[in-house]
């Protein structure tokens, strides 16, 4: 059975005098437990709103969602503010994207991890923060005790987001959301980040969505993929069948448009040409389709359905959504 | 913090005495002057000429200046001419000051007691109708004149209604003992409760007049810093722990959202002055406020420098708590100043 198990996800911002926005339009996934999932797309194609919901925490007005998001048999999406509140933090975790901005300036580091522990764990400040000691010990902080004491602007920017780090996995949750938790880092600490990241949910045996524009970060990470376009999931696979064999049109593009140490001398890069403002929503034809080299009429007229793709499913199950896909020899 | 504290005091008493130089040639300079106040505009030239010379006002400013200097260090600030002769202003001060800093420390407690939960809630429920109910509020306390506000609350709480006293600081009937010159104070000392209570009732109403204008100011303030760091990261954090809403509320929020409230609480304790000249006028109340408005009309030099002075003093005092206390919040700042 799936840990999380997403159907048919919409949020539409409404506000008033304004006209309604569809920032996930559809969305299905799954989430096995211990799995490593990624959501991959370009900015703006719904990443953070798909997590906020999941998490309930979006704004409480000017937007409704719709669907389901089932964690263990438990709708989250129709949960009361209080028992969200009593999952979040201890059932659900999640890492967001500026480290600095994410923590509290004004109050120590310890606080701020022990305060989740004295919420879910049940735990006195004094046996919080003996836990939280050990916490940032195992997220590689060294001498934790100092730390405790320490604000978030002492702290460099890799030790930010490894403090942030424990406190999400402060409570063992079974599901972690990292959204892009390296993207404000320097290069060579998004590595150790990602590195620990990985270790720990393996290790824990948390599940992990690994939300992302960097496809990079995605083949060294999860287990099961999903490209995400214009709020809809368009392809969906094993990492290995995906970057070898990418068969929706835009994941072709997304893989191309990663530069390439090894690429000839003087090719250039080919990203996908136009850009998410061509945005149109899912009602009538592909989303994709005025910025698809393969469009044709079908594409525009009738909306491509979720299917299993038999060319694209080398080593697992491949799910894709178009009508046209990029022709590819399936490697023996 | 030491070498801060000092800094701080060092600059209080370089304001002060700049400021006293710039008061004291400034009511020097100002049309009539004492001995028109005392003997009217037909006195003859040589009961003038005698006056003056009296008041030693025939001497050169920059004389005049430093005898006030060398006797103000010995604690001698002169005698009153005009608010209550032959006093001097030293016991007017000491008699005033504590009325007005009663006054005052009442109006900005209720100012902030009220303004910043309201504030918070305002920010909270945005848009709905506590929201625009309390702008409006606001903006009616920052338009109205704070002596008006003052003369409807005593017209109709205390003059129709009766249920507050009209003027003064305490009832004539009541044999209270001073100790402090605090009314309030000296009768809860003094175990003499029904002084202590009647020093209250005479302070409600000209205490909400003067409320009027910090409150409106700390109520924006406080809502839109409340505004602000609702919107930050560090909130959804906090939300994505599963905090419960007190703990967000006091921990994360208000914290945070402090920080230029306190900014605003000590500039406001300036304006509390000038509204104090007002209010006091209106509620026939003893302090600094009616003094200094006396002292203008009458000229009363050595009772007008005197308590400007300590005013600003005060004023500067309190904008240094402010500043300590802001180290308190922000670590930033504490950290910061620990590395200089
Ligand atoms: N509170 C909100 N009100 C209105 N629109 C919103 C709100 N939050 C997000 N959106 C819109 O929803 C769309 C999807 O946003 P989202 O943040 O999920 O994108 P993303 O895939 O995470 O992109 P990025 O890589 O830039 O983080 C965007 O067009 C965004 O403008
Ligand atoms: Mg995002």
């Amino acid at each position: 059975m799936a840990l999380l198990e997403v159907r048919d996800l919409r949020v539409v911002f409404q506000r008033k005098g304004e006209v309604p926005f569809t920032a996930v339009d559809g969305v299905d996934f799954d989430v096995e437990p211990g799995q490593t999932v990624g959501l991959v797309g370009e900015s703006g194609c719904g990443k953070s709103v798909t997590a906020m919901s999941i998490m309930g925490l979006l704004p409480k007005r000017g937007n409704k969602v719709t669907g389901s998001a089932k964690f263990e048999d438990t709708e989250l999406l129709t949960l009361s503010d209080r028992q969200m509140r009593d999952r979040r933090g201890r059932d659900l975790a999640m890492v967001f994207q500026d480290p600095l901005s994410s923590l509290n300036p004004v109050i120590p580091i310890g606080l701020q991890v022990t305060e989740v522990l004295e919420r879910h764990r049940d735990m006195s400040r004094r046996k919080a923060m003996v836990e939280a000691a050990d916490l940032l010990d195992r997220v590689g902080i060294p001498d934790p005790r100092r730390r405790l004491d320490e604000y978030p602007h002492q702290l460099s920017g890799g030790m930010r987001q490894r403090a942030l780090i424990a406190i999400a996995l402060a409570c063992q949750p079974r599901l972690l959301i990292a959204d892009e938790p390296t993207t404000a880092l320097d290069v060579t600490i998004q590595a150790q980040i990602l590195a620990l990241l990985a270790e720990l949910v393996r290790d824990s045996g948390t599940a992990l969505i690994m939300i992302t524009h960097d496809l990079g970060v995605v083949a060294g990470l999860c287990d099961e993929v999903n490209v995400l376009y214009g709020g809809r999931v368009v392809e969906r696979g094993g990492r290995h069948d995906l970057f070898q064999v990418p068969r929706h049109p835009y994941t072709y593009g997304l893989l191309q448009s990663i530069p390439r140490l090894d690429a000839p001398k003087g090719e250039r890069l080919s990203p996908i040409r136009g850009s998410v403002q061509d945005n149109i929503p899912w009602t009538s034809g592909c989303a994709f389709a005025p910025r698809c080299p393969n469009a044709t009429d079908t594409c525009v007229e009738v909306t491509p359905e979720m299917v299993p793709d038999g060319a694209g499913s080398v080593r697992g199950e491949r799910l894709l959504r178009c009508h046209n896909p990029v022709a590819q020899e399936v490697p023996a | 913090m030491l070498r801060y504290t000092v800094r701080r005091l060092l600059q209080l008493v370089i304001v002060v005495g700049v400021l006293s130089l710039l008061l004291f040639a400034w009511l020097r300079s100002l049309p009539g002057g004492p001995v028109s106040a005392l003997l009217g505009e037909r006195a003859t030239a040589a009961s003038r000429a005698r006056l003056t010379q009296e008041l030693g006002l025939d001497q050169p400013i920059f004389v005049q200046y430093w005898k006030f200097l060398t006797r103000a260090a010995s604690g001698d600030f002169g005698v009153s001419t005009g608010v209550q002769p032959g006093d001097t202003a030293s016991e007017i001060f000491l008699q005033r000051f504590p009325a007005t800093l009663e006054l005052s420390f009442l109006a900005i407690v209720i100012a902030i007691a009220v303004g910043i939960p309201l504030g918070y809630l305002a920010a909270r429920r945005r848009g709905g109708w506590l929201d625009n109910l309390s702008i409006v509020g606001s903006l009616v306390g920052v338009a109205v004149p704070v002596f008006f506000l003052a003369f409807v609350l005593k017209q109709v709480l205390a003059v129709d209604l009766g249920w507050f006293p009209t003027a003064g600081r305490q009832e004539g009937g009541l044999d209270a003992t001073r100790v402090t010159g605090f009314f309030v104070l000296d009768g809860v000392l003094t175990q003499e409760w029904d002084a202590a209570w009647d020093a209250i009732r005479h302070l409600i109403l000209p205490a909400i007049a003067l409320s009027s204008i910090p409150f409106s100011v700390i109520f924006r303030i406080t809502r839109a810093a409340v505004l602000d760091v609702l919107d930050e990261d560090f909130i959804r954090t906090a939300e994505s722990k599963g905090l419960t809403t007190p703990v967000i509320r006091r921990r994360h929020v208000l914290r945070n959202a402090m920080l230029p409230v306190v900014t605003t609480i000590g500039l406001q304790t300036g304006a509390l002055l000038a509204g104090a000249v007002l209010t006091e006028k209106v509620f026939a109340f003893p302090g600094i406020g009616q003094a200094l408005a006396l002292g203008f009309e009458r000229r009363d030099y050595p009772v007008l420098l005197l308590l400007i002075l300590c005013a600003a003093g005060v004023f500067v005092l309190i904008n240094m708590l402010v500043d300590l206390s802001y180290a308190l919040i922000d670590p930033r700042i504490r950290t910061a100043g620990g590395a200089r």
